[in-house]
């Protein structure tokens, strides 16, 4: 089934000539690297063209002896690393400098200085890439999976001990015997014919399209995924190997089965006090039914300043600095109340106190933001204000 | 080998004239601008320690790694690092000028700088000169077993010698690296001491490791032309000249910027006033003109092959790389004197008068004792035979 619907494939888009195992090349194997040289200046300078040397190991001096034009590939190389660039650039430039603008340690949004790294790694990589897919492009004919030379006794040689060249077929001057006897008065240890390679009749005529080429890809991508699989997720943790995968607690959005109720915490038991936090005796009780304390704090300058600071972050946004109820937020609520009326003067410590802790009207309860010293030494800061605001004659006479 | 020329008598003339002219120069200088004269002569010590200590690095380098392509070059590469024994003379003038030079020598100005104050224990006088001792010593020692055996192999040609700078090189290699790190760091970063730069070490090294690659070239090159070497020497030898040029210079843009980045994300008022100051009034042309001359122009031109086996191309390329390290040393030195901006005037000519001066002396000199390549070195044939 599978087989066909890439015969349909082949048939309908690709079209490609059947293979009939032409000859291909004619090859020869020599012993060493001299003779490959002067063989290479031979041949490149009886007028083959279509002709390939190939060496177990790069050898200097072989592109002079060839007769090689200078490589155009460089400036496919510059062309691609110029693209990454200039698309690093244009990218890094975009995301920071206009879509998604963060300052970060007070730098302006797009600077060239820190875009430089990126700009050279995506020089490399994309002139990298670039090269070794018009490599594959080029160099191995794309899209033939296979060259006539794999799996030749030539092919074997050249890749561990001897040194090859051989001529094409469609090289213009192409005459088997000459070749043959040229390579022969060079002194060749081997001369082989190489064929094209053929294909039987019925069965897909595109090579790439081949069921079994195709069957392989997709069995090889499926055991690969099912290994890297079991291999992620359950050899690499095989006792004694857990990497601390399995511990005693509950992780989140789980139950823990220790405790019936499902939870992994307990609740602490009623009446519990949590370290620093003393409860206020008198909450959501009446005025009336607080019995008055007296301020605990000594008046120092100290207690004064953490009182005003204190002050100044919780009471003034409403109250004002001065506590004369004209903060920055008037307009906004009900218009809080003056600090230096009658009523609030009059007060004692611990009516104040009783305030701040309970609330009242719409002002909230401090009790969780503010804690009981601050809260203390608010009132003596408060005292100080009211004593500025209205101050006896007494006062002024000074000493 | 007997029918290679030796060099003219006339060199050491005219290397003589420029010598005593540069000398003059700056005895001129000392009399008008001391402090000024210092300066000059701290910028040409510190570039006859990058091409002498350098030439001796890429002996070394050569032995370490086993090159081959390098040996013919190597004599040459020698007679350059001879420089370093006369360092020791050259060193003695600037330590009469260390209070001109180097402002935490003051007592008076220590004592009234915390900074300055926590790091006396290392930037004192008397530590400071045992370490410059000890980095000359170093540098004269490992100098004198080098050359003495490369020397001796040419009378006949025994393996042992390689042998023995093969070891002497595997030592003397991590040493260069701690010496040149702390010469750079004495004698250019506490210029201002308050800065401090960890990278500024490997900055230095790589700008003297490019700077012997071109002193080696460009003479190669002269005496190639001039028909002084041995004839057997082909194009395709100064290829790898061209190439290693190229490379460190590469590693010099990256080191350069590498420290040029990690200040500028930091913003740290401490690191950032080194650099501010080279970006004022026209230390800011300077500094452009770095960039430039010693990173961009040298790397379109050398990028491509065919620019490293052309001589005509290195004949020019090699000096430009000289030229490059000695503006890239006075934008390291000078700011510290001319703070207002960028200057030269006549007794800054002192500097390429006394260091072509001196090494055409050099050479001459040292042309006449030894052979001007290796003769009987066991990688000669294959130095001699590379090719592309």
């Amino acid at each position: 089934m599978f087989g066909r619907i890439l015969n349909k494939i082949d048939e309908e888009f690709l079209k490609s000539e059947p293979r009939k195992g032409e000859l291909f090349a004619v090859s020869a194997l020599f012993d060493t690297p001299d003779q490959i040289i002067t063989s290479a200046e031979k041949v490149s300078g009886s007028g083959y063209r279509r002709f390939d040397v190939l060496t177990p190991y790069p050898m200097h001096g072989l592109d002079n002896a060839m007769r090689l034009r200078e490589t155009k590939i460089g400036w496919v190389g510059l062309l691609a690393g110029m693209s990454g660039t200039t698309l690093a650039f244009l990218m890094i430039w975009w995301m920071v400098g206009i879509d998604y603008k963060n300052v970060i340690g007070g730098k302006p949004f797009f600077n060239i200085a820190p875009s430089i790294p990126i700009m050279f790694e995506l020089t490399v990589l994309l002139s990298a890439l670039t090269l070794v897919a018009f490599l594959i492009a080029v160099f191995n004919k794309l899209p033939s999976n296979a060259n006539p030379l794999m799996a030749t006794e030539f092919m074997k040689h050249v890749t561990s001990d001897k040194f090859g060249i051989y001529i094409e077929a469609k090289d213009p001057k192409f005459n088997q015997n000459e070749i043959k006897s040229l390579f022969s008065s060079l002194g060749a240890s081997e001369v082989y014919d190489i064929n094209e390679v053929s294909y039987d009749e019925g069965k897909t005529k595109n090579p790439i399209l081949d069921f079994k080429f195709v069957g392989n890809l997709i069995g090889v991508g499926i055991v690969t995924a099912i290994l890297s699989y079991f291999t992620l997720n359950y050899l690499l943790f095989l006792p004694p190997f857990n990497w601390m995968h399995h511990q005693a607690k509950v992780l989140p959005q789980s139950e823990s089965k220790f405790f019936n109720d499902g939870f992994s915490m307990r609740k602490p038991v009623e009446g519990t006090v949590a370290r620093g936090f003393i409860p206020y005796e008198f909450k959501g009780m009446h005025d009336s039914l607080v019995v008055e304390t007296p301020n605990p704090l000594p008046v120092t300058k100290e207690i004064l300043e953490k009182g005003k600071k204190n002050f100044d972050i919780y009471c003034s946004p409403c109250h004002g600095y001065y506590g004369k109820g004209d903060s920055r937020l008037r307009g906004q609520f009900p218009v809080p109340p003056t600090l230096h009326s009658e009523k609030v003067r009059s007060w004692k410590d611990a009516n104040i106190y009783h305030v701040i802790t309970n609330g009242q009207n719409v002002m909230p309860s401090y009790e969780k933001q503010i804690s009981r010293d601050d809260r203390w030494a608010i009132i003596h800061y408060l005292r100080v204000l009211q004593r500025s605001q209205n101050a006896p004659d007494s006062d002024f006479e000074g000493k | 080998m007997d029918n290679i020329k030796k060099l003219p008598d006339s060199v050491n003339k005219k290397g003589g004239i420029m010598l005593i002219l540069g000398v003059i120069i700056l005895l001129v200088a000392f009399v008008f601008e001391p402090q000024r004269a210092f300066f000059d002569y701290l910028w040409i010590y510190m570039f006859l320690v990058s091409i002498g200590v350098g030439s001796l690095a890429l002996v070394g380098l050569e032995y370490l790694v086993g090159a081959t392509w390098s040996t013919p070059f190597r004599r040459i590469t020698e007679i350059l690092a001879s420089i370093t024994p006369v360092l020791i003379i050259l060193v003695i003038p600037l330590f009469f000028g260390l209070h001109d030079l180097f402002h935490w020598t003051h007592h008076e100005v220590v004592e009234s700088d915390k900074i300055l104050q926590s790091k006396s224990p290392y930037l004192n006088v008397e530590f400071f000169s045992i370490r410059t001792a000890f980095c000359l010593l170093l540098w004269l020692v490992f100098f004198f077993f080098m050359t003495r055996n490369s020397q001796k192999q040419d009378l006949d040609g025994d393996v042992t010698y390689t042998k023995r700078n093969i070891t002497l090189s595997t030592v003397f290699t991590p040493f260069f690296v701690i010496t040149i790190t702390v010469t750079a760091v004495d004698w250019m970063m506490s210029l201002e001491p308050h800065w401090f730069s960890t990278i500024y070490g490997v900055y230095y090294f790589a700008g003297t490791v490019v700077a012997s690659f071109a002193a080696t070239t460009i003479a190669a090159v002269l005496l190639k032309q001039g028909g002084y070497l041995d004839p057997r020497i082909k194009n395709d030898s100064f290829y790898s000249l061209g190439t290693m040029m190229f490379g460190f210079n590469v590693f010099w843009a990256y080191i350069g910027f590498s420290q040029y980045l990690l200040i500028w994300y930091a913003d740290l008022p401490e690191e950032t006033f080194w650099l501010i100051h080279r970006w004022e009034g026209s230390w800011k042309f300077v500094s452009i003109a770095l960039l430039f001359v010693h990173f961009i122009i040298p790397f379109l031109v050398l990028v491509g092959r065919r620019a490293k086996t052309n001589i005509g191309l290195l004949k020019i390329m090699a000096p430009w790389m000289l030229f490059a390290h000695a503006l890239d040393l006075y934008w390291l030195i000078f700011p510290t004197y001319f703070k207002e901006g960028a200057g030269f005037s006549w007794p800054e000519l002192s500097f390429p008068l006394i260091v072509i001066g001196l090494t055409m002396i050099l050479f001459k000199v040292l042309s006449d004792k030894k052979n001007l390549i290796p003769v009987k070195d066991p990688k000669l044939q294959a130095g001699l035979e590379f090719h592309l």
